[in-house]
């Protein structure tokens, strides 16, 4: 579904990413781990055109897409929960959820608006809040049903554990298997690789903006390597 | 308490080289030689009692904040009706409203007609900067530059071609637009500060090129003369000019001077009720949550696949569009326009009212305007002191209501739940 073939991409003179190929396909799981700084956010907003991929091919459902502008890639049927959540504090939860919607017309609109509380019941209850007043879980669940409002074939999250609560983390991560479930294709970055690997179908390693290792993660859970470097011994 | 102290003793300084400069010693031209003169000893007096005063305000800040604190703020929210009858009386209130601002004018005087008149230029201005800096979040500090395009494009088109009023309103609004696009462009990859200079450096521009360019614009000398608007082809002045009829002798009454300062005044309240109607639609389509959603997070509106060039071009450009059709009007009013009219301070002014009124907020646009523009001809006595009023003004209101006099409530619709 999204293939990254040989994938360069720079900050300026800076080298984030080196020669990255990665493969998700239709209906998986793929998981991201890597430390601070080994380019896993630059990765995936490569995949979203800013900054551009230097070289190397990037394809979603077969079309190129490495060179297209952010806003065209963003309406093709993929969607990102960007780092930090990033909602808009100043809307209303309504608002911030109509404005995932911004490209469809209304009665996709109103389908996903249903399907997207029926996720989240929290939303439902916070329908008229301001974001920005909700806690920090309220606003990740936000975050994700924002993009999800775009009714995505592939949902690439970034780091959707930050700075929650292990109990939020346990929700969030059980809804993103639900979404899973319901056919929705998930790219998922994360630090807490504990909890990533054991959702994800197949893994990803990335160190220096290399990829050292891909393996199922199950695989990866259990790879002694890995173990020492991200899961604490 | 030391910070206080300190705080006061530098305020007191302050106070202390500014008044000395500027009041304690005069510049005298005495045939041509100038002369220094102290000031007598009641100005010192003034001079020093102002600086005690500054003094003792800073040193027992603290206490005075804590008594304001305490006064007693006046619950606007609470004077609106329930939800449920504000729902029934809300559109016989508007009827109303609409209706006593079409009689009005027949019972008051000339002047005050006119400064209606004029209050509803700022109104217009201030309800299209509202849009850029209020909704879309971009300093636009050379507002004036649209409002100076429209202006002269009636002005030149008039004098040159001979257009009316009524063919040159939608042109110079899409010229202003044009402007306003061409502009935006470039300097939309600009935020904050940097857009801020940029558009005041082009209000500059604009201003200097219509002063310099005396063969078109005639210069500082300006454009006098312009055609008043007329009623479907009926002008309003004693004598007409050849071939075209006068509106007393069409409906076969006496001249009154006072019917064009009246017909000036309700072209203007229709041009405001289409401006506001179509902005408050505007803003509730999704373009207007787009503008807000940009000002409150680029990225994430980015990651939604929405293309932050069009979105910031589309706000200002109506805004610009919105400065142009009031330009075009006021070009009208006046009859005569030069350079001057169109200086940065006006910038300034609309930019407070957007800022007075609550951000944003188009009630709050519209009390400010008339705040703003009513004011300073209560206080004609003080005309000398007008900046210091707005200054002071301005420190008052960021004091006690920083988020504007009436702040933007978030239009929300409810969903009917089955």
């Amino acid at each position: 579904m999204l293939e990254l073939k040989n994938v360069n991409t720079h900050y300026g003179q800076i080298q984030a990413l080196h020669d990255v190929s990665i493969t998700v396909n239709q209906g998986e799981i793929v998981t991201l781990i890597g430390a601070n700084g080994a380019g896993k956010t630059t990765l995936m907003m490569t995949v979203c055109g800013s900054p551009q991929a230097s070289s190397g091919e990037i394809l979603f459902e077969g079309e190129t897409i490495a060179q297209m502008p952010t806003s065209l890639i963003m309406r093709k049927g993929l969607a990102v929960v960007p780092e930090g959540r990033r909602i808009f504090p100043g809307l209303t939860v309504a608002e911030n959820l109509h404005m995932g919607a911004y490209f469809s017309d209304k009665s996709t609109y109103e389908a996903q608006l249903q399907h997207v509380l029926g996720l989240f019941p929290r939303l439902q209850e916070r329908y008229h809040q301001r974001g920005g007043t909700m806690s920090g879980g309220e606003q990740q669940m936000l975050a994700i049903g924002r993009a999800l409002m775009s009714h995505p074939r592939l949902l690439l999250l970034d780091e959707p554990s930050l700075g929650l609560a292990p109990i939020i983390i346990q929700q969030i991560f059980e809804i993103i298997e639900k979404l899973r479930d319901e056919g929705v294709t998930i790219f998922l970055v994360e630090q807490n690789a504990h909890q990533a690997l054991k959702i994800a179908d197949r893994g990803y390693v990335l160190e220096n903006g290399r990829v050292v290792m891909s393996d199922t993660g199950e695989a990866l859970l259990t790879h002694d390597a890995v173990r020492k470097a991200y899961l604490g011994g | 308490m030391r910070g206080t102290l300190y705080n006061a003793v530098f305020a007191a300084g302050i106070t202390l080289v500014l008044t000395c400069l500027m009041l304690g010693v005069q510049l005298n031209a005495e045939g041509t030689a100038l002369t220094v003169q102290g000031a007598d000893a009641e100005r010192w007096i003034w001079i020093i009692a102002g600086i005690a005063l500054v003094f003792f305000v800073q040193l027992f800040s603290p206490q005075i904040d804590a008594f304001f604190g305490r006064m007693p703020k006046p619950n606007l929210a609470a004077l609106k009706p329930e939800e449920s009858k504000w729902r029934v009386i809300k559109p016989w209130a508007f009827s109303a409203l609409i209706v006593g601002m079409l009689i009005w004018p027949f019972m008051v005087s000339r002047g005050a007609v006119d400064l209606a008149t004029l209050t509803l230029i700022y109104i217009m201005l201030g309800l299209g900067l509202n849009i850029v800096v209020g909704l879309a979040g971009l300093l636009d500090l050379g507002y004036v530059a649209f409002y100076a395009v429209g202006a002269y494009t009636y002005a030149l088109l008039s004098e040159y071609f001979g257009l009316s009023f009524w063919v040159c309103l939608p042109i110079a609004a899409m010229l202003a637009a044009f402007f306003g696009f061409i502009l935006g462009f470039p300097v939309l990859r600009l935020r904050g500060d940097y857009l801020a200079i940029v558009t005041l450096g082009f209000g500059e521009i604009i201003r200097i090129l219509l002063n310099n360019w005396t063969d078109l614009t005639g210069g500082p000398n300006g454009i006098s003369g312009i055609e008043k608007p007329t009623l479907f082809g009926l002008e309003f002045s004693r004598r007409v000019s050849e071939g075209s009829q006068s509106f007393h002798e069409f409906f076969g009454i006496d001249y009154d001077s006072s019917q064009k300062v009246i017909f000036l005044y309700l072209i203007a309240v229709v041009l405001v009720l289409i401006v506001l109607y179509l902005i408050n639609r505007l803003m509730r389509m999704p373009i207007g949550r787009a503008w807000e959603a940009l000002r409150e997070d680029e990225i994430a509106c980015r990651s939604l696949g929405l293309n932050r060039t069009v979105i910031k071009l589309s706000a200002f450009t109506l805004g610009a569009s919105t400065a142009g059709f009031a330009g075009c009007f006021f070009a009208a009013r006046q009859g005569f326009i030069s350079p001057e009219s169109f200086i940065f301070i006006e910038s300034a002014i609309i930019l407070a009212i957007v800022v007075l009124g609550g951000m944003g907020s188009q009630v709050g646009v519209i009390c400010a305007a008339i705040v703003m523009t009513i004011l300073p001809e209560l206080a004609r006595e003080f005309s000398e002191y007008r900046m210091l009023m707005f200054g002071l003004l301005m420190v008052l209101m960021m004091r006690w209501r920083p988020q504007g006099l009436v702040p933007m409530k978030r239009p929300h619709l409810e969903l009917k739940q089955q």
